[in-house]
């Protein structure tokens, strides 16, 4: 092994006239969680159809599972599972029998199906549900039993395309946790998503997919790097703390009318207590903290060069 | 796993997923018995003294032996609607792209569409037969060989048309789509010998009807069940459907293997 669990150099795709992808690479070590991130239509979910098989490349050298995808898909199938961005469940059956169909297409013997059925729903929290067709279930459960389905195989590469797109905000963290335990195994998780936070939640590696091309690549914080306008704010009500602070902080700008400080940063739990430590260190107290964090739009416009319309940033109030 | 021993294993597991959509879902195949046994009952009893005089004098028993074996493959072309119906359906479902993402059997997906298919077809032409037998058909000194043949020739020929309606439900992009691409299936048996002899046609209209896959197979069929004369009937019933089944295969397996949308 190479210690890649896909590698794919010079992807691309076109649809008749339209280019999908053109000229895409991308490398994933084993055990990690990487996540292509894009706005619809980027060509995500295409990346995900090639990578899984479901679709042929046009041109490119791809590798998955350290098999060749155009000379062995069967080998390449064999060592990944796949969570598409639609239900990939059969609505028609119930749940426990959509797990058994997993586990008779893994060959797996009746009762080491059963065994892996019921511990796999069980854990999906799916164990009440079991017995009523998947049709009848909820948006959230549809998703958790498709990863239950997913993971029958025991995957070594798991494929999920935008996992959280259209979950309610506890079921997108359910979810979230579920990835995560993923990679404490071993596995090696491929995600696609619309969103920064989720890519910064979850993800080792991040590429940003653009116009059927990698506008950027690294880590949650290089990425935020490329984008200008993550900062602290500092409100104060008092003059002398404001200008103690001021001098405390130096590197912040300055807003003197509105008393207002902003120091650049990403508002990470470490980079805030250093900054309140020094806060607290100068004696002085803020009479508000606002954490302004870039989002994609942000690092869409940092891309493009676009930043003729500066995106509204997003704000969390702590 | 051989790749044979992994063709039958996957291929009976999506059998079973098959059947287990068809025992919870009977609707559809029982609303496609309907068309069959309503003509059998419309035939026989509203037009069948008339249909009798224009067919030599008889009386409505001959025409229910007539009428029956006929009935019988329209039950057939009726089902395999169902087949096109249902293989549309799955193809738009998430499922079947999971399906293509594991190191299963390719073809087993199709495979398991069939023999489910051809299995409902025999249960429904099991069926309207006994609705056949109930209203007086009786089957004329039959050997055991030939109510073997009849019955082999009744499979072959879902296997057959399930192949088309599999092709047809392939490239059809949703079940209305699907429903009316496989109206010929049902057609077709209204213009062969199912209801009137092909002499009683315009003599334009007799090589067509006598030469397009239902009227072999319903003369052979009667021939078996009836002892009428078979002739050359009987080849080119195994050849139609023979011919049929090749070819929906091929057709049906080349769109499969295509990169899905």
């Amino acid at each position: 092994m190479t210690g890649l669990a896909i590698a794919a150099h010079g992807l691309r795709k076109s649809y008749g006239d339209k280019v999908v992808l053109d000229g895409v690479d991308l490398t994933v070590p084993e055990g990690t969680i990487f996540s292509l991130l894009g706005p619809n239509g980027a060509g995500k979910t295409t990346v995900v159809k090639i990578l899984s098989t479901l679709v042929t490349a046009d041109a490119g050298d791809l590798r998955v599972g350290g098999h060749d995808l155009a000379a062995d898909p069967q080998a390449v199938r064999a060592a990944i599972g796949v969570t598409g961005q639609f239900s990939a469940v059969d609505g028609l059956i119930t749940g426990e029998e959509n797990m058994l169909l997993m586990a008779d297409l893994h060959h797996l013997s009746r009762r080491e199906g059963r065994r892996v059925a019921a511990e796999l729903l069980e854990r999906f929290d799916l164990a009440e549900a079991a017995k009523r067709p998947a049709s009848t279930y909820s948006g959230g459960m549809k998703r958790r039993l498709d990863i239950a389905m997913t993971l029958v195989g025991d995957p070594r590469i798991i494929f999920l395309d935008e996992p959280t797109t259209g979950l309610d905000p506890r079921s997108r963290h359910t979810m979230w946790q579920i990835i995560r335990e993923l990679v404490t195994g071993g596995v090696t998780v491929f995600l696609t998503t619309q969103y920064l936070e989720e890519a910064d939640e979850l993800a080792h590696g991040i590429a940003v997919l653009h116009d059927g091309r990698i506008a950027a690549q690294g880590t949650a914080e290089e990425l935020k790097r490329i984008v200008p306008g993550g900062h602290v704010r500092l409100r104060f009500t008092d003059p002398a703390g404001y200008r103690s602070a001021a001098s405390a902080l130096g590197e912040a700008s300055r807003d003197d009318e509105s008393l207002v400080l902003q120091i650049p940063g990403d508002g990470s739990q470490r980079e805030l207590r250093a900054l309140l430590d020094r806060l607290d260190a100068a004696g002085v107290e803020a009479d508000g903290l606002t954490v302004h964090t870039p989002d994609l739009d942000d690092v869409f416009f940092a891309l493009t060069g676009g930043a003729a319309v500066p995106a509204p940033s997003k704000e969390i109030v702590r | 796993m051989s790749t044979l021993a992994l063709a039958v294993r996957d291929s009976s597991t999506m059998l079973r997923r098959n059947l287990l959509h068809a025992r919870r879902y009977p609707s559809l195949t029982l609303n496609l018995l309907l068309t069959p046994v309503m003509l059998l009952l419309l035939f026989v009893y509203i037009f069948g003294d008339v249909m009798s005089t224009g067919m030599g004098g008889a009386d409505r028993s001959a025409y229910i032996a007539y009428l029956v074996p006929g009935v019988l493959l329209m039950t057939i072309g009726s089902t395999t609607i169902g087949t096109a119906v249902s293989v549309s359906m799955d193809m738009t479902e998430g499922i079947i792209a999971r399906f293509r993402t594991m190191a299963i059997h390719r073809g087993s997906v199709l495979v398991g569409h069939v023999i489910g298919s051809v299995l409902q077809s025999v249960a429904s032409v099991v069926l309207v037969g006994a609705v056949g037998v109930a209203i007086g058909f009786r089957s004329t000194d039959a050997t055991a060989l030939e109510w073997f043949a009849a019955f082999g020739l009744l499979v072959l020929f879902s296997l057959a048309l399930t192949w088309i309606a599999v092709g047809m439900g392939l490239v059809s992009p949703n079940a209305e789509a699907a429903s009316n691409n496989a109206m010929p299936l049902i057609l077709l048996p209204l213009l062969s010998s199912a209801f009137v002899p092909v002499d009683g046609m315009p003599g334009w209209f007799q090589p067509i009807a006598e030469y397009q896959p239902f009227t072999p197979a319903i003369e052979t069929l009667r021939g078996l069940l009836l002892g009428t004369e078979i002739g050359h009937n009987g080849w080119l019933a195994v050849a139609w459907c023979l011919g049929l089944a090749v070819l929906g295969y091929l057709w049906s397996a080349a769109r499969f293997d295509r990169d899905p949308k």
